[in-house]
């Protein structure tokens, strides 16, 4: 056999050469397919390959803090961590949101919607899936790193507010960007970015939002980090200091307590807000992270209306508050002449119908001028003036001294109130306006509405003579507003020597609240949320209570600071609302005084301010540097001068 | 003494060709682990070269046609060791494929692969037209069958199915007729219809081998499994561009996105760090391997040595195409190596020992 193999060379030349065609074009073809992948789609596998090594970790500004007046912090941050879901491979992302829900205790539908309404996004964007991570989490996330490639865990700054919802409608609060927000913001905000939603966070959100960075590292395949890129870094948000005087405000807090109103102080002098309250209020640190959806429906149809910043979007009548804009408007057209005089049995008719003084039933004030019709607050007198002046007059002074439109402070959802005429009558209802209600106009009844905001900036202009500055929240706001209306000075002396003779003369209304050494001066308001006829068929329920005003201010001119209260359903206007008054200015007074020890006149309404003080930790010592984050504190200036 | 050879008498230009390529190969290796917990096994592999070379000179003392004498025993002792390996083998990587040999574990298949290029060139030698009769094609077919179906169990994919090629070129080269190559093209695409069609694929298949066709089908569906070594593996030569990322350079191939870098996907990684201008190189190198081992055999004394150094140009071809045609993306994953580049000690010793007979039959052509 062997021999037979040996000489056998017939060899199957033609064959070969076939082979080594084969073996050419064998190459060949492979060469093409390097060719297609190497040259031609060459860029498309080098971004494929930059976004397999390199991942992008977004880095969360911090937002900026808010200082009282002083440098004191109001708001501040503290640091968390979130929960990010790379999203680079969507099939790897499916695989293990079953695991990923289960580990992080997150109901997997919830993270099977984020990812859906994440889809728009660039895929290397990663996603927040869980804000607060919880040790647990942390600790889920580490031991996974390598199974579970798609988790990474983000620093971000969580907002603190001072608890117990202290100021919580005016810093308002910060939420996760709504999916609006996004797409009107040109793709600078991102899913799980936190905005500012209400008060001075949405007001000034561009300014307190800092610009994001982002951090670049050099993962291997299992996930691991080995190297890092340049980090863009975060830009942090503006500082901004507010007129605020924190001192004021938790005066204004515990003062009013537990009943639902507003304070708002003010410098007529500059329009800065030194204190502004709303209650009943949510604490925004119990939706700084995420709130679920049912706690937030029961928050908006709470029929105390928590979210309601009272302030500012309180539309109630004014009730007597009113008489002082009638009281202007009166000596200004001299209609009915300044010595007018009305009496006063107690009730009076006007177009066949009778309209009663709020001291009916227990005594009548008699003959009344001005200025007794001011101190005790006597309808009747002003019944007769908003007769003579008539609607048309009334609502001329009621707008051009700033009721019936927005003050235009720097808070979103203001809200006008409403000066009614008879041209608003044929706009609204298309009806004419009845004379007989010019009547309940006259004592700020009927259709005239106003907030305690706008009461505070009209009150405070007039006794400054006509000059009503733009209420302001911003220490160093630019080019603040001004309004004026002239009214002559012998006007503004009476009008003013009225206010002031309501507190501290013997008969006025408020006489009660006269505060020693200072010429506090102002005008209770009573305002019926229900006409007096109706009230006595239903009897005087509890729901009926009127609604308790008052504006003061001090000095008596030009005044340093003028404070409007509401007490909803507080009853009589001096007692509810006036003492909270008193208060405020009091402790203005205390602390210009360098009096000020932190004790509060609060008239034991059994408002626990236990936990009101903010923790030591949030006040650090006064910051003069207003736009510079993360300024070295500087040592409190030794004395406090708000003026 | 005509049947003492000199030196002059071996191809010095496949030697050289062959030295060029486990260069590439050393260098990929070395690149792939360096800094690495496999950081070293660049020096292994030189090592198993070195042991190559010599075998393949010790091979080709012994003239071939002592060893086709035994053809028949070769393969009976290579089916024997096959049913051993099922038996007593090691399994690694969920197949049984190593029997443990002086301290090191050996991939049976590889010598399986050796005794059948033997086997088939003295079957197709034997076969005295030049028109190869049916009868013996499907003697051949059967033959090789055998140890096929030895090897798909243990399970080995890949190289049970080197064993076709040898088969197909050996007939082809011993006088196939085209109406016999029609029909087993037919069957042919049949057969690999099949494969593709889960309805019966999952009757001939291992679940694994199933997954890996259906990842090469459809790789975004199975992203972490072997649709994601295709897919890295052609980000990784894709992103290489024309000049390559550089030596040590390349990320895809550094940071671990290429599966088994210094083996079966030691190509994705050249490519990387290479660029096109790199494969150029290693796939003209390959190339003029193959087409110097076809000369070889053009120039063979007799038909027997012919068959033999075809039988080592087709299993070194069938290695290159799937291999390369893997690495682009092109074929399935079938767990092939890359003749001389990937690491492996087997593997290795199995090309020396085939371009060993390569030698034999070279430094015997004016002998008689």
């Amino acid at each position: 056999m062997s021999y037979s193999l040996r000489n056998d060379n017939r060899l199957p030349q033609a064959r070969l050469a076939v082979v080594s065609y084969v073996i050419v074009g064998m190459i060949g073809l492979l060469l093409i397919g390097f060719w297609k992948l190497q040259v031609i789609d060459s860029d498309k596998y080098s971004q494929w390959a930059d976004r397999n090594r390199i991942r992008s970790i977004p880095v969360i500004a911090p937002r900026g803090r808010m200082l009282d007046r002083d440098g004191r912090v109001l708001v501040d941050n503290y640091p968390s961590f979130s929960v990010l879901l790379l999203r680079d491979d969507p099939a790897l992302v499916m695989k293990d949101l079953p695991l990923i829900a289960e580990g992080l205790g997150v109901p997997l539908n919830d993270l099977a919607d984020q990812l859906d309404s994440a889809r728009e996004l660039p895929k290397f964007q990663p996603i927040v899936i869980k804000p607060e991570a919880t040790p647990a989490d942390v600790a889920f996330i580490e031991s996974h790193r390598s199974d579970i490639p798609l988790l990474e865990m983000l620093m971000v700054h969580r907002r603190r507010y001072l608890p117990n919802g202290f100021m919580a409608h005016t810093s308002g609060y910060v939420g996760e960007v709504s999916e609006k927000q996004i797409e009107d913001s040109n793709s600078k905000l991102r899913p799980g970015d936190f905005v500012g939603k209400s008060g001075l966070e949405r007001q000034y959100n561009d300014m307190l939002q800092g610009t994001d960075g982002m951090r670049r590292v050099i993962v291997n395949s299992v996930g691991k980090e080995v190297d890092r890129l340049p980090t863009q870094e975060a830009i942090p948000g503006k500082q901004i200091q507010l007129t605020i005087d924190y001192d004021l405000q938790q005066v204004a807090e515990q003062s009013l307590g537990p009943r639902d109103g507003a304070v708002v102080a003010l410098d007529p002098r500059t329009g800065e807000v030194l204190a502004m309250v709303s209650h009943p209020a949510a604490d925004p640190n119990d939706f700084a992270v995420r709130i679920s959806g049912k706690e937030w429906k029961d928050l908006n149809d709470d029929p105390d209306k928590p979210m309601l910043n009272r302030a500012i979007q309180a539309q109630l009548a004014p009730g007597s508050v009113f008489k002082i804009i009638m009281a202007t408007a009166m000596l200004e057209d001299k209609v009915p002449p300044e010595n007018f005089t009305a009496f006063c049995p107690g009730y009076a008719t006007f177009y066949g119908r009778q309209f009663k003084c709020w001291v009916y039933g227990k005594s009548s004030h008699g003959t009344v001028d001005l200025h007794t019709a001011i101190t005790k607050s006597c309808d009747i007198f002003f019944y007769n003036v908003g007769m003579r002046l008539g609607i048309d007059r009334i609502s001329y002074y009621a707008s051009h001294l700033g009721l019936g439109r927005r003050t235009g402070i720097d808070l979103p959802s203001e809200e006008p109130g409403l000066v009614p005429s008879e041209e608003w009558a044929q706009r609204v209802y298309h009806r004419k306006w009845y004379a007989g209600e010019t009547i309940s106009v006259a004592i700020g009844q009927g259709a005239v509405t106003a907030t305690p905001l706008q009461l505070a900036k009209v009150i405070g202009g007039i006794a400054m003579g006509g000059i009503y500055k733009q209420p302001h929240l911003l220490k160093d706001a630019q080019n603040v507003g001004e309004d004026r209306f002239q009214i002559s000075a012998s006007t503004i002396e009476k009008v003013t020597d009225g206010m002031y003779g309501v507190v501290n003369e013997a008969g006025g209304t408020a006489s009660a609240l006269k505060l020693t050494g200072i010429e506090f001066s102002g005008k209770s308001g009573t305002a019926q949320i229900i006409n007096y006829d109706l009230r006595t068929r239903l009897g005087k329920g509890k729901e009926f209570k009127d609604n308790s005003w008052f504006v003061g201010y001090a000095p008596r001119r030009p005044p340093e600071i003028v404070v409007s209260v509401l007490v909803q359903a507080g009853g009589h206007g001096s007692e509810a609302a006036g003492p909270v008054v008193r208060d405020v200015i009091k402790a203005y007074y205390d602390k210009k005084a360098k009096k000020f020890d932190g004790q509060v006149t609060a008239d034991g309404k059994g408002y626990d301010p236990g936990n009101t003080a903010p923790p030591a930790t949030a006040l650090p010592p006064v910051l003069k540097q207003q736009t510079q984050p993360n300024a070295v504190p500087v040592r409190a200036r030794a004395e406090v001068n708000p003026r | 003494m005509k049947d003492a050879p000199g030196t002059r008498d071996y191809d010095w230009w496949l030697i050289a060709i062959l030295l060029a390529i486990c260069t590439l190969g050393v260098i990929e290796i070395y690149s792939a682990t360096q800094g690495s917990s496999l950081a070293g096994m660049h020096t292994k592999q030189i090592r198993w070269l070195a042991l190559g070379f010599i075998l393949m000179f010790v091979l080709s003392r012994l003239d071939y046609h002592l060893i086709l004498d035994q053809a028949w025993i070769l393969y009976l002792v290579g089916v024997v060791a096959l049913v051993a390996v099922l038996i007593f083998g090691h399994t690694r990587f969920g197949a049984k494929r190593w029997l443990p040999l002086i301290g090191e574990l050996f991939q049976v298949s590889e010598l399986v692969k050796l005794i059948i290029i033997i086997w088939l060139a003295r079957f197709f030698a034997e076969v005295r037209t030049d028109e190869l009769s049916l009868r013996d094609l499907i003697k051949a077919g059967l033959l090789v069958a055998l140890p096929l179906a030895l090897i798909l169990k243990q399970p080995d994919l890949g190289t049970a199915l080197v064993l076709m090629p040898l088969l197909v070129v050996g007939a082809f080269l011993g006088g196939l007729q085209w109406q016999h190559a029609a029909v087993i093209t037919l069957a042919g695409a049949l057969l690999v219809g099949s494969v593709f069609y889960p309805p019966v694929s999952k009757h001939i298949l291992k679940p694994y081998q199933r997954e890996r066709i259906t990842s090469f089908l459809h790789p975004e569906e199975d992203a972490k499994g072997s649709g994601y070594q295709l897919l890295q593996s052609k980000i990784a030569v894709g992103s290489g561009g024309f000049w390559g990322k550089g030596f040590r350079n390349g990320t895809q191939n550094q940071l671990g996105y290429i599966p088994v870098r210094y083996s079966d996907f030691i190509m994705s990684a050249w490519a990387e760090e290479q660029g096109f201008k790199g494969v150029l190189i290693a796939l003209g190198l390959y190339m003029a391997l193959l087409l110097r081992l076809v000369q070889n055999a053009q120039r063979a004394k007799d038909r027997a040595g012919m068959f033999l150094v075809m039988g080592v140009a087709a299993a070194l071809g069938f290695h290159v195409l799937v291999n390369v045609a893997m690495v682009i993306g092109a074929m399935p994953v079938t767990g092939i190596p890359l003749p001389l580049m990937s690491y492996g000690g087997s593997a290795t010793l199995f090309v020396f020992l085939a371009i060993g007979l390569v030698m034999n039959v070279r430094i015997r052509r004016f002998v008689n």
